[in-house]
């Protein structure tokens, strides 16, 4: 077992969250395979990403994890206890932003807690919302509207609503990958920020390997068809990371050795 | 370095390249004048169409004619004779049989939209309902219902009901997948999804099949009338054709029209003040774009 680099905590290893052993999907009563045997273990503080091009049963995988479809086979452990629909435990963000257009930005931020555990709970969870909006530059913007929110500060917005349940471990499937590059980087820094400030959990579904490598403790290379991890590479990379990182030579070594990874992939 | 600094030679001592794109004239026209415009012309058509004889004032009655028994019409409502009565009756089946439609529509709606059993076995009758001639129910109906409003209610709330049963089901098939997906990964019930995301996101499709309907109700009121009897305007135009007066014809027709167009104002305000996300600076191109 290689060992993971520790983040914060000095001495003991800290404590895995996620453990998946050998989760297999299996679609038309076996004949597709979108995953086969795929094993990962996730611990307290990593970021951790996942690689590979489309269709090689990613996103699926992070559905899996989320508890929003069931393995076909194998095991999926989050805090020690099994993963058996959605949790609350768990925050998750897609690629489109999914603001609801009759909610202000605020009330956007606390649907989880509203839909959860009520109105009144979402009006306790107020102060914390708000100071999230703050944390993410959107102050002032809480009582607008998503129609007049960019695409940018809407995938903000939904940040704060992934975190304002305060999960343990987030789930993000390609967050930013709608959004123009320039934005994109910036985004990327602001996530990374975000997840040192708090110390979060973290696991990505990418199809940017530059991506991949500037936010992650640890990148898994999938290949497709029958989707497994085919590499799981340690990004030796000081934090925090910076977008000059990608002029150094180390990080051209890791885009090339995952870039050769999927090539190799792609025409197995 | 010429290479680079060639660039800089051009433009500084050419002329501008400013040209006009071309605009249509009608759109630099106020609205309102190019409508009166539209309809001074097809009135100007319409008089000398009938002055110069070309077509029988039986079959078209002169513009002044008609404008003559709208005032003698409007008079009668006003004054609160039989007309008004009429209209009453004919005003009441509108909106009994709306109510109707919508108690029904939105009910199926939700079934069809909301449910398995609703989408699977439901749905393919209301489709061949649906695609029946309607208005040949309406026999039926007067033999079920007897001559009074009852039937004339049924029939209008029949045929505004698909609508709104369509309407209500698309709205709760048009949210996102990633829309269900998010509310799926925060827990939530069945319920609260319906609530929270589904009848939200599907709120302008339900007003779109609104509209429809409360515009089909009045001509479904009518037909009924027509079709079985009874005291409302259907029964005065019927009357009035049979006696060959087509100028009241004609009026008879525009003041049930205001009964149409009020049903749609009353809608297009409702839509306009619970889908208020969904508002354009045009409503005619919003409608459109459905």
């Amino acid at each position: 077992m290689r060992p993971f680099p520790v983040l914060q905590t000095a001495g003991a290893l800290p404590r895995p969250v996620y453990e998946l052993t050998n989760v297999s999907k299996y679609y038309r009563g076996g004949g597709i395979v979108a995953l086969e045997q795929v094993s990962l273990s996730l611990r307290q503080g990593e970021f951790h990403s996942v690689i590979g091009s489309s269709g090689c049963g990613k996103s699926t995988l992070l559905k899996i994890m989320a508890g929003l479809t069931p393995p076909s086979k194998g095991r999926v452990m989050l805090s020690g206890k099994p993963v058996l629909g959605a949790r609350p435990d768990i925050g998750m963000m897609f690629q489109q932003a999914t603001l609801f257009p009759w909610r202000t930005t605020l009330q956007n931020v606390l649907l989880p807690i509203e839909v959860r555990d009520g109105k009144a709970a979402a009006e306790a969870a107020r102060p914390r919302a708000l100071s999230l909006l703050e944390l993410v530059g959107l102050k002032g913007f809480e009582s607008v509207y998503p129609s007049q929110l960019s695409g940018g500060m809407a995938q903000r917005a939904a940040i704060c609503r992934m975190l304002v349940s305060e999960p343990d471990v987030l789930l993000l499937d390609e967050p930013f990958s709608a959004l123009d590059e320039i934005t994109r980087d910036f985004m990327n820094m602001e996530l990374q920020r975000i997840c040192l400030e708090r110390g979060a959990t973290a696991f990505l579904v990418t199809h940017s390997i530059s991506e991949a490598v500037i936010l992650s403790d640890v990148v898994h290379v999938m290949s497709a068809r029958p989707g497994r991890v085919v590499q799981t590479i340690e990004i030796d990379l000081p934090r925090p990371r910076t977008l000059d990182m990608a002029t150094l030579p180390e990080f051209g070594r890791y885009v090339s050795t995952i870039r050769n990874l999927l090539d190799k992939g792609a025409f197995l | 370095m010429s290479d680079l600094a060639q660039p800089a030679v051009y433009g500084t001592e050419e002329e501008d390249t400013v040209w006009t794109e071309r605009v249509s004239l009608i759109s630099l026209i106020p609205r309102w004048v190019s409508m009166t415009l539209l309809l001074v012309a097809f009135i100007g058509i319409w008089h000398l169409a009938t002055s110069a004889g070309i077509v029988s004032p039986l079959i078209l009655p002169s513009p002044t004619e008609t404008i003559l028994d709208l005032g003698f019409v409007g008079r009668g409502l006003l004054s609160g004779n039989y007309m008004l009565a009429a209209f009453w009756v004919t005003t009441q089946e509108v909106i009994w049989g709306f109510v109707v439609a919508l108690v029904i529509g939105v009910s199926l709606g939700i079934l069809v939209g909301e449910t398995s059993f609703g989408e699977r076995a439901v749905m393919p009758y209301i489709v061949a309902i649906d695609t029946m001639p309607k208005l040949a129910f309406a026999p039926l109906f007067v033999a079920w219902l007897g001559f009074g409003i009852t039937s004339k209610v049924a029939l209008a709330a029949f045929i505004s009901v698909f609508p709104i049963v369509v309407g209500t089901a698309a709205g709760l098939h048009a949210a996102d997948e990633n829309a269900r997906m998010l509310f799926k990964s925060i827990g939530a019930s069945r319920l609260k999804t319906l609530l929270k995301l589904k009848i939200p996101t599907g709120l302008p499709q339900f007003f779109t099949g609104l509209k429809i309907a409360s515009i089909s109700v009045v001509s479904g009121a009518i037909a009924g009338e027509f079709l079985g009897g009874g005291q409302g305007f259907g029964e005065l135009i019927r009357v009035a054709a049979s006696q060959l007066n087509t100028p009241r014809v004609f009026s008879l027709i525009i003041y049930l029209s205001l009964l149409g167009l009020s049903m749609f104002a009353i809608v297009s305000w409702m839509q306009y003040k619970f889908v208020f996300w969904h508002r354009t600076d045009n409503g005619v191109r919003a409608r459109a774009g459905h």
